[in-house]
């Protein structure tokens, strides 16, 4: 027979089992940190909504936040979108610079969505799927800090909040341009 | 107002599961019949009020109100009335809601059979279910409520998960439901024992159906899922060790063992305590899955949103956990063991090796699917466990459970003996050399380690039979029957166990199908200009062209291939993809030519958009049929376990010589 105390060891034994999955709330399985982070942004070339041509090129020296998302990402797209316009009228004239980039959707759709928000910053469709090839999207919305000198310097999985601009955004404000 | 009525009958249901709770435990307590009566009545009250919000929430999602956060979640207007109705478990409010009707139904039933058991066994035993119940309804009407207002009614919804648009989808979920909910009832009896102080075997017999129910179906669930998966996800797999999928494997390990060593409390007084923390465990694993799907903590591809689901989730396991088994030992001195293992060779030590296997089992599965989180706060790194790990740490533990599955049902109780034991199974083994000798030689199938794929199962597959046979040749001799009759009654008289020796076999040809599909598949990759042809094994493939149709929900893109064996043509397949606005990824098609030995298997990998090219992943897949034939024989198997046969009075045959261990020494009590 068992002695009396030890017993309580089989209960006891779910115990640590249990912390660990309690840890695991404060764990983003999905936050796999992005390798892209450090490097130097992909190029392109694409015509906003507005059919002005808008490329990475065009913003260098300014920091670019690069969104990607689509009007039928429901709710994150519709959570962030008034976020980015305020972002991009408080900053826009601190050298930064939001850009939309719309994948995988209907040019139609896509309007109203723009102008449900009233968003002013430049926004493109991404019709080849190109852009958000190469950004390794794997799905909307995500969002990539882009410094002066073309470098990836943040990734941002999910609605984006006034953190990022925040935390992200403005220490990079002080960097010279390369 | 339809959503606001749905709320409410969730919100009086919880109330109500309170309150059945309390009548329930009151009744165990006391002799007035008057608490049962209110008990079950507050039981059927329940059962209504959840079946009410069920037809609620389908009613908004078939009328497309998108005032309703949930309805504008799953649905979108213009999709056919079916994936509307889907809708109710396409997303975890919905799932939850699902789970808690089960849930309701299963308190209903046993509710129904309260009265026929010890009134304190019956009393508590509804006790727990209500509270179980409660849990539920807490989650639903509270945390998960599915019919939550948007602020603003959506002008359209975003629609079902295209994955979720199969008819199969009603089918899985609903299965594993209930065997996760069927487990339930065998943890509330143990529970209720517990609580009542009177922890003899009258728990375990009342529950032997429902044990052996809910384990049927949890497998016949985890089986559909692995046959869905390869239907139509288009990866040409079944089984990806993922965490969600080890959730339902882990109850289904711990369930299958506590099975089997019930078996041996119903005849010896001993087990005690291990058949408690089984059932114990298996039920929490049950909760534990249901929290690994729903809480975020671990990626999947299986997984719903998070939220505050998780950490109340999280709570209740560690309640069921930490409470059930404080119970336990508050009540060990209470369940001394009267009989010991006598040797080492019986059916006792057989059952008691089986449970190891079985709990290791459960136990490298749950290591593995928890142990990127162990990596990330012990190390802060990021890995996965993927399926290396699994199949090195489980298939010797998989070939050992074989090895016990062909020798273990011919031990006998008690006292077993070597000599006996190795006559019985000399035949099969011989059997099971020669035929993969056979295999080896004539088949080419690789001789190595592989060779225990199929040794194995042939070795328990002639064990099985050759038990059959001489059951059904003893009876014969002994009452001068048919022998399809002799078999039939056999059956009948012993349902129980031939029920479960027909579930092994169904186990053997799933090993078999398993093995063979794993060692033998062959697949390449190829892009085809439009007349061009491939080549995979006995097969050639010729792409014909491309074609496109609008679909109520996607527009379908198809190649058209056909196959070749030799100059005669086969047949057509159709692979193709699936688009959707919705979503990025498209979805596969898969043209499938299924057969018993083989399957050709092909997927559409890519397509040039003006028709001149696609690209092809083709497979062959061998055997693999034999996975889902096995699936129905357990199925089967499980059935003639638990068919309700009125027990008749057996006339008292006097066994032949040989024959012993087979039907007279195994009559069910």
């Amino acid at each position: 027979m068992i002695g009396t105390w030890k017993r309580w060891l089989v209960p006891l034994a779910a115990v640590p089992v249990l912390g660990l999955l309690a840890y695991g709330f404060r764990t983003d399985p999905r936050a796999i940190p992005s390798p892209l982070v450090g490097r130097s942004a992909a190029a392109f070339s694409l015509t906003t909504f507005d059919g002005q041509p808008v490329s990475l090129e065009a913003y260098r020296g300014r920091v670019i936040v690069l969104n990607f998302w689509a009007s039928w990402c429901y709710p994150a797209c519709y959570e962030e979108a008034p976020v980015l316009e305020a972002g991009w009228r408080a900053y826009r004239d601190r050298g930064v610079v939001v850009l939309g980039v719309d994948i995988q959707d209907t040019e139609a759709a896509a309007r109203r969505f723009i102008a449900q928000f009233g968003l002013t910053f430049p926004n493109a469709p991404d019709p080849t799927g190109r852009v958000s090839i190469d950004y390794g999207v794997y799905g909307v919305p995500e969002t990539f800090v882009i410094d002066q000198r073309g470098k990836i310097r943040a990734k941002h999985v999910g609605a984006v909040t006034e953190a990022l601009f925040r935390e992200k955004v403005e220490p990079l404000l002080g960097e010279a341009p390369g | 107002m339809i959503p606001e009525i749905g709320h409410a009958a969730l919100i009086v249901a919880l109330v109500l599961s309170l309150y059945g709770a309390i009548v329930a435990a009151l009744s165990a307590r006391s002799a007035a019949p008057r608490w049962l009566a209110a008990a079950r009545h507050t039981a059927v009250a329940q059962f209504v009020l959840v079946t009410g919000a069920g037809v609620a929430l389908e009613y908004l999602l078939i009328t497309s109100d998108f005032s309703v956060r949930y309805v504008a979640n799953t649905s979108i207007s213009t999709s056919p009335l079916r994936y509307k109705v889907a809708g109710l478990w396409g997303a975890l409010e919905g799932s939850i809601l699902l789970w808690e009707w089960l849930q309701a139904l299963f308190v209903l039933l046993v509710a129904r059979k309260a009265a026929t058991l010890r009134r304190e066994l019956g009393g508590y035993t509804l006790a727990v279910l209500f509270v179980v119940s409660g849990v539920f309804l807490l989650l639903a009407a509270v945390i998960t409520n599915p019919f939550e207002r948007l602020p603003t009614p959506a002008a359209e919804g975003r629609g079902l998960n295209p994955l979720l648009e199969v008819t199969d989808m009603l089918i899985h979920p609903l299965l594993l439901y209930t065997g996760y909910v069927g487990f339930g009832v065998p943890y509330a009896f143990a529970l209720a024992a517990l609580l009542a102080g009177r922890v003899d075997e009258t728990w375990l017999t009342a529950t032997r159906r429902w044990t052996v129910t809910a384990w049927l179906f949890l497998s016949a669930g985890i089986l559909y899922g692995g046959w869905w998966s390869y239907r139509t996800l288009g990866w040409g797999g079944y089984w990806a060790w993922d965490p969600v999928e080890n959730a339902s494997l882990m109850p289904w390990l711990m369930g299958t063992a506590f099975v089997h060593s019930v078996m041996v409390q119903e005849r010896r007084p001993m087990l005690k305590i291990w058949n408690l923390t089984l059932i114990t465990l298996t039920f929490a694993l049950t909760i534990f899955g249901t929290f690994l799907t729903r809480s975020g903590v671990l990626s999947s591809v299986h997984a719903f949103a998070s939220g505050a689901v998780g950490p109340f989730l999280l709570g209740y396991f560690a309640v069921i956990l930490l409470g059930s088994l404080g119970l336990l030992v508050w009540r060990w001195d209470r369940l001394g063991e009267r009989a010991e293992l006598e040797t080492l060779l019986s059916r006792e030590s057989v059952f008691l090796v089986n449970n190891l296997l079985l709990v290791a089992f459960c136990f490298t599965v749950f290591f593995g699917t928890i142990f990127p989180l162990l990596a990330e706060a012990v190390r802060g790194v990021k890995v996965s466990v993927g399926v290396p790990y699994f199949n090195l740490v489980t298939v010797p533990i998989i070939l050992l459970i074989l090895v016990m599955m062909g020798a273990g049902p011919l031990v006998p109780w008690r006292q077993g003996s070597w000599g006996r034991l190795a006559r019985l199974l000399r035949l099969p083994a011989v059997l099971a050399l020669l035929g993969s000798l056979a295999l080896w030689l004539v088949g080419g199938v690789r001789g190595d380690l592989v060779a225990l794929g199929y040794t194995l199962p042939f070795f328990v597959a002639a064990a099985v039979m050759l038990e059959f046979w001489r059951a059904a040749r003893g009876r014969r001799r002994a009452t001068g029957e048919g022998l399809p009759t002799a078999f039939a009654r056999l059956l009948r008289q012993n349902h129980r166990r031939y029920g479960g020796l027909i579930v092994h076999l169904g186990v053997v040809l799933i090993a078999i199908g398993v093995a063979a599909s794993s060692v033998g598949k062959v697949e390449r990759e190829v892009q085809l200009q439009r007349g061009e042809s491939l080549e995979l094994g006995r097969y050639r493939l010729r792409f014909d062209g491309l074609g496109a149709s609008e679909q109520p929900t996607h527009l379908l893109v198809s190649a058209e291939v056909q196959v070749f064996e030799g100059p005669r043509l086969l047949t057509t397949l159709r692979p193709g993809q699936r688009l959707y606005p919705t979503s990025q990824s498209p979805f596969a098609t898969v043209g499938v030519r299924y057969g018993l030995m083989r399957d050709l298997y092909v997927i559409l990998a890519g397509f040039d958009r003006e028709g001149r090219w696609a690209t092809f992943k083709a497979q062959i897949h061998p055997m693999i049929a034999w996975i889902w034939l096995g699936g129905g024989v357990v199925v089967l198997g499980g059935l003639v376990a638990v068919w309700p046969l009125r027990q008749r009075v057996v006339t008292t045959v006097s066994a032949p010589e040989g024959v012993v261990i087979a039907g007279a020494s195994e009559q069910a009590p």
